[in-house]
């Protein structure tokens, strides 16, 4: 059967997000691919450009719905450092535990997606379950389950509430518990492995080249974490360790899964430190010059890469210029390239490792 | 060992027939009184080929009822709570006391208030007052036909399945092949609805759902010719009736010569693989993939047709449970533990029916469970599987049980 | 496939080193001199540098060959209202220094060197740059529009392009010449 074009997309039940991916298939085989994007594109650069520098916090927040918080903080982060102001010790202290929190909430929404994708319809219902925990711990911190508009520039919204630190604790025991369970039903289930391993294959210099970062990148063996190579906030008095895949070259859908799977663990150890290491009473928000002029640029490791921001002031008060790099966008130009040669059956296998959120990279 | 609540399905129906030919007799002599002629009619009506023909339809409706009113629905209930609280949820929960004209539903009109039985009934309404579409450039004839092929191959399965030493429609003396010639029908009725809907995901379905069927057929018949071996003979009651007695006693237990227990393990396990592949069930559902193929081979059918052949998915589920049980977990045969006596007649207090429900049920259930609990499989893998692994192990256990043959 | 899993993968040590920045801008201002219009260091891992848009590649070469910068981050096109500026951010894995190019493009004739070929991360960002601005990439495999539909007409980032307050709140008697 010669090669056809198959639509895989805009509406497709697993595909998370509105995008379409055309591949060409021989047989069962993906000889070329072509993703299409851009059906969620908003225009977001140019709104910002007639917001004031604090009321784009609440389209930032929107751009990756599903981890709003590490957005919102990255565009704080390059605003701040246009300006030119320092945000208060507590404030930085309390913006790395929502940073934290906010990214295992992300991870367990990508791990309640990836189950389906393999056809394990239970891990959806679990990792959901596992989920609320968090979001119940943010709504508490920042009073909204997503999209909650919580970090300023300068610092974040309000103050933890009190006994944060001891709901946290109880919280993440119970979900460390149920990570064991889903280390039995994952790592020790030989067919996910069979469906997951060799799948997808990315050597570590193409991403590289093609700007793929974060868990994937790490996942092909290159050990950069943004956390730790270009320290923002106080991660450099945090003690956590980047999840790199060491176990040999290219990056296969094994691999991807299993980083992210060990970030959460991660994220949870950073969570706890963070609320015992910060100063239990102080200022947590500085207040910003209303108008700035400069450019200031911030990259931070999001969920899913390398966030970067690009403010440019003119001194007006509202930004000049914003620029939004998004991970996925970069991500999903190497898309051909991990799944030439692989089989059809594996296209949402794969696309579901990679972690697309198709807000960020629509903009 | 134990007894069958129906002895013989035609005397039952037989006096059903009776009665409502009796009934209906009553009716037109009484008209005749009127009109002299009908009288003929009415003895006509009483006559021995008539009883016959009416004993035969009302005994296949019988089996038809039982089959699907009453097992499909209670299946589909069982694996819908069990999948439910394996995902620490509910499950559905609409049955006849969450309607809204009870007394007590008026005032406050919970729609999650029983056990969940009645959505399914639900369910199947809803369906049927949906419009059924048929795609524009689809092949109408054959699309039209398929699902009628595969509703009607299944029920086929269930003319030669009995029940009970009693309860069956035909007892054929190649029971066995009939019942797996009527299984293979099925991917012929796949492969037809997945091409003739002129659509790419469906067309990938169907003919993977073609390849897989037929790639987990082979060792399924020959796990079945192994046991063969042993039984002489391809007639399911006669299967059953050897696995009856006792194979050795441990303790006050004792066990039953089922063919599970014995040197047929093998084809046991083979023939439980292979069966988990025909009824379509993850791992091996990639024909019906939601995630890649939106729904597979089902894609294009709306309404009733896809009712239809959603259902007897799990029509097909109960099928291959109760093969297994005929074949090697003793069928209907348990203990019997008491007899009421009943105006003359012995009522046994768990009969055949009973204990073929039960392990239908039971089988069904580790079907359901193994099937929420792993990914799906890709479909060169289950091949893999198919041809490379579950082909040898089933020669393998044709060998072993010729060799247990040959030495007694 | 992707190309050779036998090629090593980077021997990255994932930390920042200290001071590189006044290094990497030593080593650009002798390497690149007369190409470089203006270079500083603005602080800690930052380095801005300002050329001329035909120097463009030679600088991206130098940087990544000789300098090991292999990461090109981003792509931004900024609409100045009397030129465009192209702004690449390029990073370093082995150190954590980043260098931002700025390279300015006229009005009249918006076009600048493409780096696909040396990264192909800048293609789908290029092609957003022409996508939402026009300004046209020499050597791009692809260049089409990536966000909008594939008929759209203009270039909406550009300034001259109507922003959302210039559409706003116009009544239609406003319109007709009222008040």
């Amino acid at each position: 059967m010669p090669g056809f074009w198959i639509n895989m997309g805009p509406q497709h039940p697993m595909t998370h997000g509105l995008w379409n991916m055309k591949v060409q298939v021989d047989g069962e085989t993906i000889t070329d691919a072509r993703p299409e994007i851009g059906y969620l594109h908003r225009g977001y650069e140019k709104i910002m450009e007639v917001r004031e520098f604090q009321k784009n916090v609440v389209l930032t927040d929107r751009l990756c719905y599903v981890s709003s918080i590490t957005w919102s903080h990255a565009y704080c982060l390059a605003v701040e450092k246009m300006m030119g102001i320092e945000v208060p010790v507590r404030g930085q202290w309390i913006r790395v535990v929502s940073l934290e929190l906010q990214r295992i909430a992300s991870h367990l929404m990508w791990l309640a997606s990836y189950g389906p994708d393999l056809g394990f319809l239970t891990g959806l219902l679990w990792a959901l379950r596992e989920r609320e925990l968090f979001l119940d711990l943010i709504q508490l911190m920042s009073g909204a389950r997503m999209n909650q508009n919580y970090p300023r520039v300068g610092g974040v919204r309000n103050d933890l509430p009190e006994n944060f630190a001891a709901m946290c604790q109880r919280s993440i025991e119970h979900f460390l518990l149920k990570m064991e369970e889903y280390e039995k039903v994952f790592h020790d289930s030989k067919v996910f492995h069979m469906r997951t391993e060799g799948v997808g294959l990315l050597s570590a210099a193409d991403a590289i080249n093609w700007g793929v970062t974060g868990p994937n990148l790490r996942a092909c063996g290159v050990n950069v974490d943004l956390r730790r190579l270009d320290p923002y906030e106080t991660y450099e008095e945090v003690d956590f360790e980047p999840q790199v895949w060491h176990d040999g070259g290219a990056g296969d859908s094994y691999a991807r899964f299993v980083v992210r799977f060990n970030e959460l663990r991660e994220s949870c150890k950073i969570v706890l430190q963070a609320l015992e290491k910060m100063p239990k009473a102080g200022a947590y928000r500085a207040k910003p010059p209303r108008r700035a002029e400069g450019e200031g640029y911030a990259k931070t490791e999001d969920s899913r890469g390398e966030a970067l921001f690009y403010v440019i002031g003119d001194g007006d008060d509202r930004p000049y210029r914003v620029k939004i790099r998004s991970p996925v966008f970069s991500t999903m130009a190497a898309t051909p390239l991990i799944l030439r040669g692989n089989k059809l059956a594996d296209v949402v296998a794969i696309l579901g490792s990679v972690d697309v959120c198709v807000g960020e990279m629509d903009k | 060992m134990s007894a069958p609540l129906i002895p013989n399905l035609f005397d039952v129906c037989k006096v059903l027939t009776g009665a409502i030919v009796w009934v209906v007799q009553q009716i037109i002599y009484a008209v005749a009184v009127l009109i002299p002629p009908l009288r003929g009619l009415g003895d006509w009506l009483g006559s021995d080929p008539v009883i016959t023909i009416l004993t035969w339809l009302i005994a296949v409706t019988v089996i038809v009822v039982w089959a699907t009113l009453v097992n499909l629905l209670t299946m589909m209930w069982v694996e819908r709570k069990l999948y439910s609280r394996l995902q620490d949820r509910y499950g559905i929960m609409i049955s006849i006391w969450s309607l809204p004209f009870w007394p007590f539903n008026r005032v406050r009109r919970p729609t999650h208030r029983g056990t969940g039985y009645l959505q399914n009934v639900a369910d199947g309404v809803k369906l049927l007052q949906k419009e059924n579409i048929t795609p524009r450039n689809a092949d109408a004839a054959m699309f039209h036909i398929s699902p009628v092929l595969i509703a009607s191959s299944t029920l086929m399965i269930f003319a030669a399945l009995p029940w009970s030493s009693g309860f069956y429609v035909a007892n054929l003396p190649l029971g066995i092949l009939f019942i797996l010639a009527a299984f293979s029908l099925a991917p012929l009725g796949i492969l037809i609805a997945g091409w003739s809907a002129n659509n790419k995901y469906t067309l990938v379905g169907g003919l993977r759902a073609a390849a897989m069927l037929m790639a987990y057929e082979i060792p399924m018949i020959l796990a079945v010719i192994a046991l063969v071996f042993f039984t002489g003979s391809l007639d399911p009651i006669e299967i059953v009736r050897q696995q009856d007695r006792v194979l050795f006693a441990l303790g006050p237990i004792g066990i039953p010569a089922w063919y599970a227990f014995t040197p047929q393990f093998l084809g046991f396990l083979v023939f439980s693989v292979a069966m988990m592949a025909e009824m379509e069930r993850i791992p091996f559902d990639i024909p019906e993939a939601e995630a890649e193929l939106v729904e597979g081979w089902t894609t294009e059918y709306s309404g009733m047709r896809f009712g239809l052949v959603f259902g007897f998915k799990w029509l097909r589920m109960i099928a291959g449970a109760a093969l297994i049980a005929i074949l090697y977990l003793g069928g209907w045969s348990g203990p019997v533990f008491a007899t009421l006596d009943v105006g003359g007649i012995p009522v046994p207090i768990l009969p055949e029916e009973v204990w073929f429900l039960l392990k239908i049920y039971l089988i069904s259930a580790v079907f359901v469970w193994i099937s929420w609990s792993v990914p799906r499989v890709r479909i060169d893998q289950i091949l893999n599987i198919g041809w490379k692994r579950l082909i040898p192990y089933s020669l393998l256990a044709i060998l072993v049980a010729a060799g247990f043959r040959v030495l007694g | 496939m992707s190309v050779s899993a036998a090629e090593p993968v980077p021997r990255v040590s994932g930390r920042p080193v200290a001071g590189i920045e006044k290094e990497i801008l030593a080593q650009l201002v002798v390497a690149l001199g007369s190409k470089l219009k203006k270079a500083e260091t603005v602080r800690a891992g930052l380095v801005h540098g300002f050329i001329d848009r035909k120097d463009l590649v030679a600088v991206a070469t130098y940087l990544k060959v000789t300098l090991g910068f292999e990461h090109l981050a981003c792509v931004t096109a900024v609409d100045w209202k009397d030129r465009f500026e192209c702004v690449y951010h390029i990073e370093n894995y082995y150190n954590g220094c980043m260098v931002e190019i700025h390279a300015d493009v006229p009005y009249d004739d918006p076009r600048i060197a493409s780096l696909v070929p040396l990264w192909n991360a800048a293609n789908f960002h290029e092609r957003e740059a022409w996508d939402l601005m026009g300004i046209e990439f020499d050597g791009h495999p692809d260049l089409r529009r990536i966000l909008l539909p594939d008929d759209f007409k203009f270039h909406p980032l550009r300034k001259d392009f109507a922003q959302e307050v210039d559409r706003q709140y116009i009544s239609r008697r406003k319109i007709r010449g009222g008040k």
